[in-house]
């Protein structure tokens, strides 16, 4: 039987999320009896031609990052979206409500041509997607989810349930009483609350699901002094394209 | 002719180098990063201390512990918060899993290929499945450190200001301790494997910086030194250390009064080869270097060398705090009011400094990050020019190649590089 081609692909974004994949270690020797890895610019040289499956990690800022993503979204079958950058924006987002020159002069104090820049955008912003692994950095054990599921022909399926289900699952005290801000109730599942397990909160860094029951969620942040300024706020540490409110 | 490398593989990041021959002479060599800008210095302006670490983590995925770290050290310096004993052993025990994973992943997923003539270790799944196997495993056991002390492999959830808001169990120390143990068997092999190796001959002196610490091998410090006799406090870095603009690189490049230096590996090793481990020290002499060697390819060998030293650093870590026992260490309340602070780290690519200032409130006003690679980067360029005339017989596949061995013998981690920065804030 012919081995289904994949590729990993990576524009803006720290190369976390190819790194899970390549930490998969002895589950990563069994993937490559199940498929061709052809291009991995990470740990290979070969470029390849057509892809069954293209796995895209990173936000795309220039004309150059676009381009380059249509030719790849035309030589692939299905394009997959790796992480939180590639899905959402990722933390790139945290400068989206500043223009790229502001920040530009802030940090480089220089305007120079090879310095410029686009506000980061998620891939759906410029191809088609097919399908998404969330998160910053992605969950390894989700990855092979959706890589099986692919493998299978079958449509992946991601939790469409909060983070704070798993989380009251475990069993670990909930960060609103500590009197942190926590993202975990509008917050996609599939991590295991792992942040919340390491003594942290949730930051959002898998995207709102898809149907937030936005009224408890309101009482939860007037109960505890907060808007929804203040939330708007945190999620944007990950997430692009959430405008302030009006109220 | 122009030689052009577009998107160097097996490094992390982007770069193209531009080579332009012409009738036997180098007009042009530049290193160009073509990595996009992040801004993550202007990001972080006006974020709340507790969130800066977790964020600049996100720098990059290879070394996001080292700028948790670096960046936790900096935010409590500015706030006036000391993590106690156990927690700066913990954060040690972290950095060792960092550094041996980066290394490991840098040896022999980068470098192998370059030295058995093959484009990536997977070609070797056949012929030669139980290198893959033991190159895995090898990571799997520095990985496993980061897990049981930070969380998670990438970006760390455990470590916080003051030390950490989850102490690992003893039983997964203990664990720990008995895969480390387990893993010198690979690292015999692994060594054996790198001896066989023909490194390129190719000389050329540079200054060697550093932490440096008389205690140890440098880890976390705060003063920093070079085989040139610089010997400063981390504070007063922004003295010793000019960073710069080209006009080609969306990097900054840096340089010390003298001119270019190396940071990493092999200036660690140089710098302080008494302070290795017994263990490291043999390894140094069977794969045939010591502090005198002044040839760039051989930071693969110093590489090898730390991770013997952290694999043995490691243990005596774990024993130190299974003796003294993880309870009752919990992270210091943090003071109000902002302040100024700054610290550094061994990142596994070298130094790595961040500075901040915080305002009352204890929202971040300005950041500094000056990242190993960026610091490499002039040095690179000077070697790539040195290294030139005397590649300029041989075939261009083979100049690419002997060029591109050069820059992957850096390990350039292109993603770091492209945002690091100061603002100056108009």
């Amino acid at each position: 039987m012919k081995k289904t081609r994949i590729g990993f692909f990576d524009f803006t974004g720290c190369e976390g999320c190819q790194l899970t994949v390549l930490n998969l270690e002895q589950d990563l020797l069994e993937i490559l009896e199940l498929v061709e890895l052809v291009e991995f610019r990470e740990v290979m040289s070969e470029q390849a031609g057509h892809l069954d499956i293209a796995f895209v990690e990173g936000s795309v800022c220039r004309q150059q990052d676009r381009e380059q993503l249509k030719k790849i979204r035309q030589r692939t079958d299905i394009l997959v979206a790796l992480g939180a950058c590639a899905d959402n924006g990722g933390v790139n987002a945290l400068g989206s409500d500043r223009g790229p020159e502001l920040m530009c002069q802030q940090v480089y104090a220089s305007h120079l041509p090879h310095l410029q820049t686009d506000p980061p955008q998620a891939l759906s912003e410029v191809v088609p997607v097919d399908y998404r692994v969330p998160g910053c950095p992605i969950d390894g054990h989700e990855f092979l989810a959706v890589l099986q599921a692919l493998l299978l022909k079958r449509q992946p399926d991601l939790p469409t349930f909060a983070v704070c289900v798993e989380c009251k699952l475990a069993e670990y005290p909930c960060s609103f009483d500590h009197g942190e801000i926590c993202l975990g109730p509008v917050t996609r599942a599939g991590c295991r609350a792992i942040c919340i397990d390491g003594g942290d909160r949730c930051r959002g860094c898998r995207g709102l699901i898809e149907n937030p029951r936005t009224s408890p969620y309101h009482r939860l942040l007037e109960e505890h002094g907060l808007t929804v300024d203040d939330i708007l706020d945190q999620y944007r540490t990950f997430n692009i394209g959430e405008q302030k409110s009006e109220s | 002719m122009k030689i052009e490398l577009n998107h160097i593989t097996r490094i992390e990041g982007h770069a193209h180098l531009v080579v332009d021959r012409k009738q036997g002479e180098i007009k042009d060599c530049r290193l160009e990063i073509v990595e996009s800008p992040r801004f993550f210095e202007a990001m972080l302006k006006g974020r709340h201390f507790s969130d800066v670490a977790p964020i600049v983590a996100r720098v990059c995925g290879v070394c996001s512990i080292s700028h948790t770290l670096a960046s936790l050290m900096a935010t409590e310096q500015a706030l006036g918060v000391e993590p106690d004993a156990k927690a700066r052993l913990l954060r040690r025990l972290l950095s060792f899993g960092e550094i041996m994973q980066s290394h490991l992943l840098q040896l022999y997923f980068m470098a192998v290929p370059d030295y058995l003539g093959i484009s990536s270790i997977f070609q070797l799944l056949d012929s030669r499945r139980e290198l893959v196997a033991r190159a895995l495993r090898l990571k799997r056991t520095a990985n496993r450190i980061c897990e049981v002390i930070g969380g998670r492999p990438i970006h760390p959830v455990t470590t916080t200001i003051g030390g950490f808001s989850v102490m690992p169990y003893v039983s997964d120390l203990k664990h720990l301790r008995q895969e480390l143990v387990a893993a010198l068997p690979d690292l015999e092999a692994t060594v054996e494997l790198f001896a066989g190796f023909d490194f390129p001959e190719f000389e050329r002196e540079t200054e060697y910086i550093c932490l440096s610490d008389p205690g140890h091998y440098p880890l976390h410090a705060n003063r920093f030194c070079s085989s040139s006799g610089l010997n400063a406090a981390v504070t007063d870095y922004k003295k010793e250390v000019e960073e710069y603009l080209t006009g080609y690189s969306t990097a900054k490049f840096a340089r010390t009064a003298r001119g270019s230096y190396m940071v990493g590996p092999l200036a660690r090793f140089k710098n302080n080869f008494p302070r290795l481990s017994p263990m490291a020290r043999k390894v140094a002499s069977a794969l045939t270097i010591d502090a005198d060697t002044i040839n760039p390819y051989h930071s693969l060998k110093a590489r090898l060398v730390e991770v013997v030293n952290y694999v043995e650093e490691s243990i005596h870590t774990i024993d130190e705090l299974l003796l003294h026992g993880l309870n009752g260490t919990k992270p210091r309340a943090v003071p109000t009011g902002g302040g100024q602070g700054t610290a550094a780290v061994e990142a596994p690519r070298g130094l790595l400094f961040h500075s901040y200032t915080y305002d009352r409130n204890g929202l971040l006003d300005t950041a500094d990050c000056v990242i190993p690679t960026a610091q490499n980067l002039a040095n690179i360029e000077t070697d790539l020019k040195a290294i030139l005339p005397e590649l300029l017989d041989r075939s261009d596949q083979e100049l690419t190649r002997r060029l591109e061995m050069l820059i992957r013998s850096y390990d350039p981690c292109l993603s770091c590089s492209t945002h690091l920065l100061k603002i100056d804030l108009v």
